[in-house]
């Protein structure tokens, strides 16, 4: 069995509030990103096909340029969470792990 | 415990030649259905099919694939002695509940990056979306975008937490501070259902595969993966899951990579030039016409051109919306995809796992279009589509046209290689289904519901092996007993209900203070009710009113012909013959629910009963309010961010 904890001031503690407002601006944020810009590439799918045919490099369009943005979108995303979260929210959830013991 | 292995296997085995031995009916190849899997909707495309193009060359004869039996039998029986020497290592280390529903969290989190892309290809994103790109251009591809961006919901916002905050299940995660016996049957319930709807569609898809692969009947082929897959899990558990997905994801991405650089070496690895040539290809243009039902082509338009533009068979806008929000968080409610989270040590080692899947999904998705669009090159659509009306066959095709052709010893070796891939690919996916449902059913109902968590090592062991042989047997019946039903909507509908029912939920307990029991009960069922029942009366289902009434068309049609004194060929006349038939047949008919047409117009539930799952657990939630769950919230909350205390996460 492990120790007891005081979630109550753990979670009032000002390091915790800190930990948790900057993850969660940060979580929701670009997960509100990704999910607007996937639904850019169906609305422009469905309601601007004229753009989306447009050609960019010979016979290469918009529309299989921006599907293929999603996945490099994508990636960004999670190579840059993981950056923030190796280099801050770990550094932060370790020393908040070493104060409560 | 090897000899009881040893045994069993070779009881099951015996079943299954005694199967074999039945006679069943011989089924063409051209009626495999798509093998959907995160392609939900496989089913939008192929309904939108285009009907018996004019213009497009029709061959003479249907084409079929033929495999060379002996070196294809030979490629499976390699495949399955080495998964069973990776079961009978794995089974040694099996002792305890950890051990057989999480591998006692000793898997790395690259390891993990690596099954979790094995359990999430599956034969659908293979098979199924190389052939909707290869029949349906563009288009197709729109289905692989939402299944990679969904891993950004995952690793944002359900893997570390889950981690941090979960053991086994999602039981689990929601019943930490909600009243836990009722809410671990809900979850229970919940997880048995929507792995049941992709379970049933795989062992559809796996049947109907092998049937065309190795000629052998329906039931045989359903019985043999049943069986190969109960023991993988039951004596296997998490950890030879976990092994063999890794395995299927490495074969599968050098299978793509070989035969992405083959077609890439063929036009100069130019991207430029790969596009010029589909654009270019006289067969595709043919068939793009055929599709856009023009007699005679318009001068100045470019059919080639066409098929690299979306809409040409995608034309509701909000169906494909209501499916992007079904992808966008239905895989994050997947209960064999949550699972895996808890394979790994801690929350770093979960974030690791996701991103290293992203870039293995994402890049494999990526290679679809050059299969896809190669096979539409090198074997046209018009071919394609006469072997299976989905496009299903084309990988397997391209992979035997790649190596020389059918009949050459090049081109039935790597075709051969191609379906074992695909068949380690079924058997690794629906592993990681029967072991989620059995976690639900043993860990979730009988050790914390019957057994009120009192349970010992030894005992929920067994139980779990138990679970998942009836899980597993249970796969096989509803495989075999679905053998004509249409089952490509299930995936959707999997896909449907863990968005609808089980991601508010989650989300709500981890992240919402005031979320309570009442929230996650009455969230789960409207949910999960409300994505199944608009299904139910959606087009998905089969009309017969509207087949009689298409079937009317036709007979007019040629009525009319014979009336004016055209004498009609004989292909003509089967067909005025079979219409009349269809007409009578179905024109006093309604749909499984009595319906005459659709009551909810999209294929795709998830604009609806997204909403009304969270709207549900919130009012449900702010309707009965408990003080116990929100006293503890700051406790999971805590948890659930920095994972202190997360061995003994359940032990309240």
């Amino acid at each position: 069995m492990a120790k007891k904890y005081d979630w109550e001031a753990i979670a009032e503690s000002p390091k915790f509030r800190e930990l948790h407002r900057r993850k969660r601006n940060f979580l929701f944020g670009w997960w509100a990103f990704s999910a607007v810009f996937y639904f850019l590439l169906l609305l422009g799918v469905g309601y601007a096909p004229d753009i989306f045919k447009i050609k960019v490099i010979g016979n290469i369009n918009v529309c299989y340029l921006f599907a293929l943005l999603q996945f490099v979108a994508s990636w960004g995303i999670a190579m840059y969470y993981a950056y923030v979260a190796n280099k801050d929210f770990d550094r932060m959830t370790e020393d908040l792990l070493i104060e409560i013991g | 415990m090897t000899r009881l292995m040893v045994l069993l296997t070779l009881l099951l085995t015996l079943g299954t030649t005694a199967y074999a031995v039945e006679p069943s009916v011989k089924v063409s190849s051209t009626t495999t259905p798509a093998i959907a899997a995160p392609s939900g909707t496989a089913a939008s495309v192929s309904v939108a099919h285009p009907a018996p193009a004019a213009t497009a060359p029709v061959p003479s004869a249907a084409p079929k694939l033929k495999t060379n039996r002996l070196i294809t039998m030979g490629m499976f029986l390699v495949i399955i002695g080495f998964t069973m020497g990776i079961v009978v290592w794995a089974a040694r280390q099996t002792k305890t509940a950890a051990d057989f529903y999480t591998a006692g969290g000793g898997i790395t989190g690259f390891q993990n990056g690596w099954a979790i892309a094995g359990d999430y290809l599956s034969a659908a994103t293979f098979l199924g979306i190389t052939g909707l790109i290869s029949i349906a251009g563009m288009d197709g591809f729109m289905y692989a975008v939402g299944p990679m961006v969904t891993f950004v919901t995952i690793l944002l916002v359900i893997a570390e937490p889950c981690r941090n905050a979960g053991k086994y299940t999602m039981g689990d995660i929601l019943s930490f501070r909600s009243s836990p016996k009722v809410v671990r049957g809900f979850a229970a319930l919940s997880t048995v259902t929507v792995s049941i709807f992709y379970l049933l569609a795989q062992m559809v898809g796996a049947g109907k595969l092998m049937q065309v692969l190795l000629d052998i009947p329906f039931r045989t082929s359903v019985v043999g993966v049943g069986v190969l897959i109960v023991v993988y899990v039951c004596f296997g558990g998490m950890k030879a899951t976990t092994w063999v997905q890794i395995i299927k994801a490495g074969l599968l991405m050098a299978c793509g990579v070989f035969m992405s650089v083959m077609i890439m070496v063929k036009v100069g690895m130019s991207p430029v030039r790969f596009f010029a040539e589909i654009a270019n290809s006289v067969p595709i243009q043919d068939y793009v016409r055929g599709v856009l039902k023009h007699p005679l082509a318009v001068p100045g338009f470019d059919y080639g051109q066409r098929y690299l533009e979306p809409g040409l068979f995608l034309k509701s806008p909000i169906d494909q919306l209501s499916l992007g929000i079904a992808w966008l968080l239905g895989a994050a409610g997947l209960p064999h995809i949550m699972m895996r989270f808890f394979t790994v040590p801690n929350a770093k080692a979960a974030r690791k796992s996701v991103i290293v899947a992203m870039f293995l999904i994402g890049f494999f998705f990526i290679m679809t279009t050059i299969l896809g669009f190669g096979a539409s090159i090198y074997l046209t659509p018009q071919m394609l589509t006469a072997v299976d009306k989905g496009g299903n066959m084309s990988a397997l095709l391209l992979a035997q046209y790649l190596g020389g052709g059918a009949g050459t010893i090049g081109g039935d070796l790597f075709l051969a290689f191609v379906c074992a891939v695909a068949f380690t690919t079924i058997l690794a996916v629906v592993s990681g289904l029967v072991l989620a449902s059995s976690a639900a059913i043993s860990h979730d109902v009988y050790v914390n519901i019957i057994k009120d968590g009192k349970a010992d090592q030894k005992d929920q062991v067994r139980v779990a092996r138990i679970t998942s042989l009836v899980v597993g047997i249970i796969a096989i019946i509803l495989g075999i007993a679905a053998e004509k039903q249409n089952i490509v909507h299930l995936v959707a509908l999997a896909f449907a209900v863990a968005a609808s029912g089980n991601f508010p939920v989650i989300i709500l307990s981890l992240f919402w203070k005031r979320f309570n029991t009442a929230g996650i009960i009455s969230g789960l069922t409207v949910g999960a009710v409300t994505a199944i029942g608009l299904v139910m009366v959606s087009p998905n289902m089969t009309y017969p009113k509207k087949i009689a009434a298409d079937a009317q068309k036709i007979v007019v049609a040629l009525e009319k012909k014979q009336a004016e004194g055209v004498v009609l060929a004989e292909k003509d006349l089967k067909t005025l013959d079979k219409s009349r038939a269809d007409y009578e047949k179905n024109k006093n008919g309604t749909s499984m629910l009595g319906l005459d047409a659709p009551l909810f117009a999209l294929k795709n539930p998830g604009i609806v009963s997204v909403p009304m799952g969270f709207l549900a657990a919130i009012f449900g939630c702010l309707l009965f309010r408990e003080r116990r769950s929100e006293e503890m919230f700051n406790e999971i909350y805590v948890r659930q961010n920095i994972g202190v205390g997360i061995a003994n996460a359940t032990d309240h």
